[in-house]
């Protein structure tokens, strides 16, 4: 079977995504080769539930410019062509601003006097290892007070496991550039949503997302019933079938607060993610011919 | 010696901007002779980094010190190590030109940072 | 009513993990702060704004906002010298195919750094501000709204967030207001680090859940580095006892206060589905009375103290 990337998205935070990408990976893992990279930077929670031991682990960084103050003339060329204004002149001197860089090394591309070498600068970690049922687990992690969360979700996706069969990718909350970043290269996504407004309003950023990315998709609702029907009307006119729905129910909400995977402490769910993936595939095959 | 006003217009009259970065104009005003003129701000509608943008056109228009209601940190760096004094006002100011004359006055505080 | 302060107070609501509930007990204060100072509300969660939604208001301005370049390649310029392919580290430029006989940028995947622009030979390449979102100025019964939609996909530098902040603020001043209450976004990255800016107290939501736990210390972290005084308070307190010892455990470690705990209370959604306030919707209820408790701590901070924690 061909590997397939599935990342499990929402727009509203705090829907349930993390329960959704843990489950399903802790599920499939026994038949299946399945990793599972956890995007969401700035709150990563997934090692939380399925407590990997980690066996290796890497600066995440980007490459930020250095001057060497002997070749600079201080032409101002560097200055002039960074578009995140990371670089500022005062005379001969050109200062460097870390945070505003995005490593993109057009400063370096242009200097006329090859007096800029790039130096990697540390915006966070990543770290790998394995679950005890065996899910390769990889996760980001932004250090405190750095701004941005993309270049460690790009380093994350260049470690997926092409060899693997099956990857998950736990998304950001939000429907921007972070998400874009975790959704653009998925085969399919699973949107986790609640039937309340607030879920309904961000489901459809998140759609909007799907739309720009041309990414199929399905939909999980979680906590049904503590909302109204609007939701379950608004998606009958989409291509985003719902797949599966979970109730509100307190011995879930108690579970998940303290650590668990939800397939794990109520066992019946083990065959409602199996089926889970099933339609998955069905409908990924379905949109796909 | 010159001095640049963030501001909300393009006159002495004009309001003053409590924003640095993203101010609408600059207003340069030369102590030496009360001179001034406005100076649309290049940095207002930059996505990041409009406080260094800010910090380089002072930079480069030679000012001695930066009036504004506020500094972020990397124009404080910026304006920091090419010496320029940083300056700021409250929104009690109606005017630039009140700001202007507070300044001589010397009631106006130092950026803390 | 309070009169105007000067300078005006900022209070951003923030938790780390999303979904803590941020914007429903945001909406609680600023029905209960209205009544005793006068305020502007700033929803900065700007690419899952839900603020308006419960605080039922009224759209009175729509401004377009336009946000990050991207890069444009003229076809009738481009001689396919791959230049741009070459120098582009993020994989933003699509070779030619049958259907489009030149490269092309994938703009997903644009930074928007320009690399390709300036060593293209025959200037083929162009940059265009993208118009990424809109922000709104609203009115409801509580008063002024400033909001922002950012457009699904583009890009949140923190810049729509700062927009919108500054706005509220001019209006601010302009109608002497006192408080400046900012419904923050989840995470700790940019935009948190935008919403924060200027702030002179972060109420911080949590839950009692390892997630929860995990994120509020990310949070707090942040918070401390950019020295914003900060309380924290627990939503959904009865969840999880261990969770709640926990909270108040990393609470007295950091020096801060826990001002309150609200229960888990079943009539939240409700509210929402309602367009109200949770203190609105039931005022009576042991969330709406905590979340008034909250308030009375945030007011003595923010008028009483000069904004020390």
């Amino acid at each position: 079977m061909t590997p397939i990337k599935i990342a499990v998205a929402s727009g509203k935070g705090g829907t349930g995504k993390t329960m959704v990408a843990t489950s399903l990976a802790s599920v499939l893992v026994s038949e299946h080769r399945v990793q599972l990279i956890d995007c969401d930077v700035e709150a990563p929670n997934a090692h939380l539930f399925l407590k990997p031991s980690i066996n290796w682990s890497s600066p995440a960084v980007i490459m930020i410019p250095e001057i060497n103050e002997e070749r600079c003339t201080a032409c101002g060329k560097c200055v002039e062509v960074c578009e995140f204004h990371a670089l500022a002149q005062i005379g001969t001197r050109i200062l460097v601003f870390p945070q505003l860089c995005h490593g993109c090394g057009t400063c370096s591309l242009y200097c006329p006097e090859d007096a800029i070498s790039e130096i990697p600068h540390q915006i966070g970690e990543m770290s790998r290892g394995l679950t005890t049922n065996g899910v390769d687990f990889l996760m980001g992690e932004l250090t405190i007070s750095e701004p941005m969360a993309t270049p460690i979700i790009r380093q994350l996706k260049g470690l997926v496991n092409e060899k693997g069969e099956i990857i998950i990718f736990d998304s950001p909350p939000g429907a921007s550039c972070a998400v874009v970043a975790t959704v653009h290269d998925a085969d399919y996504v699973l949107l986790v949503t609640e039937p309340t407004p607030f879920g309904l309003h961000d489901l459809k950023q998140m759609i909007g997302v799907l739309k720009a990315t041309g990414t199929p998709g399905g939909v999980i609702i979680n906590r049904d019933g503590i909302g109204n029907q609007q939701l379950e009307s608004f998606l009958e006119g989409t291509p985003y079938p719902i797949l599966m729905k979970i109730p509100y129910d307190s011995e879930i909400a108690l579970g998940l607060a303290s650590g668990n995977v939800l397939t794990d402490f109520i066992p019946q769910y083990q065959s409602e993610f199996q089926s889970l993936h099933r339609r998955i595939l069905e409908h990924y095959a379905k949109v796909s011919a | 010696m010159i001095l640049m006003i963030s501001s909300q217009g393009d006159t002495l009259q004009s309001e003053p901007s409590l924003r640095f970065g993203r101010a609408p104009y600059f207003i340069e005003f030369n102590l030496e002779d009360d001179s001034w003129k406005a100076h649309e701000n290049p940095a207002v509608s930059e996505a990041g980094g409009a406080g260094v943008a800010a910090s380089q056109f002072l930079i480069d228009k030679k000012a001695s010190a930066a009036l504004s209601g506020r500094f972020g940190p990397n124009a404080h760096y910026a304006l920091t190590h090419a010496n320029i004094r940083m300056v700021t006002f409250d929104g009690d100011y109606r005017s630039v030109q009140s700001v202007i004359d507070a300044y001589k006055d010397e009631k106006l505080q130092e950026a803390k940072h | 009513m309070l009169k105007r302060a000067n300078p005006i107070k900022q209070c951003v609501i923030l938790s780390g993990k999303g979904g803590t509930g941020k914007t429903s007990i945001c909406a609680g204060l600023i029905d209960i702060s209205s009544k005793h100072v006068e305020g502007v509300y700033v929803d900065a969660d700007v690419d899952a704004a839900n603020l308006a939604l419960v605080m039922d208001a009224v759209q009175q301005e729509i401004h377009r906002f336009t946000g990050s370049k991207l890069a444009f390649i003229e076809p009738e310029k481009c001689i396919n010298c791959g230049f741009c392919y070459d120098v582009c580290r993020y994989h933003a430029i699509k070779e030619p195919t049958d259907d489009q006989p030149t490269h092309q940028v994938i703009d997903l995947l644009c930074d928007g750094c320009g690399a390709c622009v300036y060593g293209c030979p025959t200037t083929a390449i162009h940059m265009e501000a993208q118009e990424e979102g809109e922000w709104y100025y609203s009115t409801s019964s509580f008063g002024d709204l400033f909001h922002a939609e950012l457009f699904p996909a583009a890009e949140n530098t923190g810049k729509l967030v700062t927009m919108v902040k500054q706005n509220a603020k001019l209006f601010a001043e302009e109608h002497q207001k006192s408080l400046m209450l900012v419904d923050g976004p989840p995470g700790i990255g940019c935009p948190v680090i935008s919403a924060s800016a200027g702030a002179n107290l972060a109420l911080v939501v949590t839950e009692p859940s390892v997630a929860g736990i995990h994120d509020l210390n990310r949070i707090l972290q942040t918070l401390k580095h950019f020295d914003i005084p900060t309380l924290i308070c627990i939503n959904k307190s009865d969840l999880y006892p261990e969770g709640t010892a926990q909270i108040k455990a990393l609470a007295q470690s950091e020096n801060l206060e826990v001002c309150g705990e609200i229960p888990f209370d079943d009539d939240i959604p409700k509210a929402m589905i309602a367009a109200q306030p949770i203190t609105q919707y039931s005022p009576n209820s042991a969330s709406s009375r905590t979340i008034e408790q909250i308030w009375n701590v945030i007011y003595e901070k923010l008028f009483h103290q000069d904004g020390k924690v």
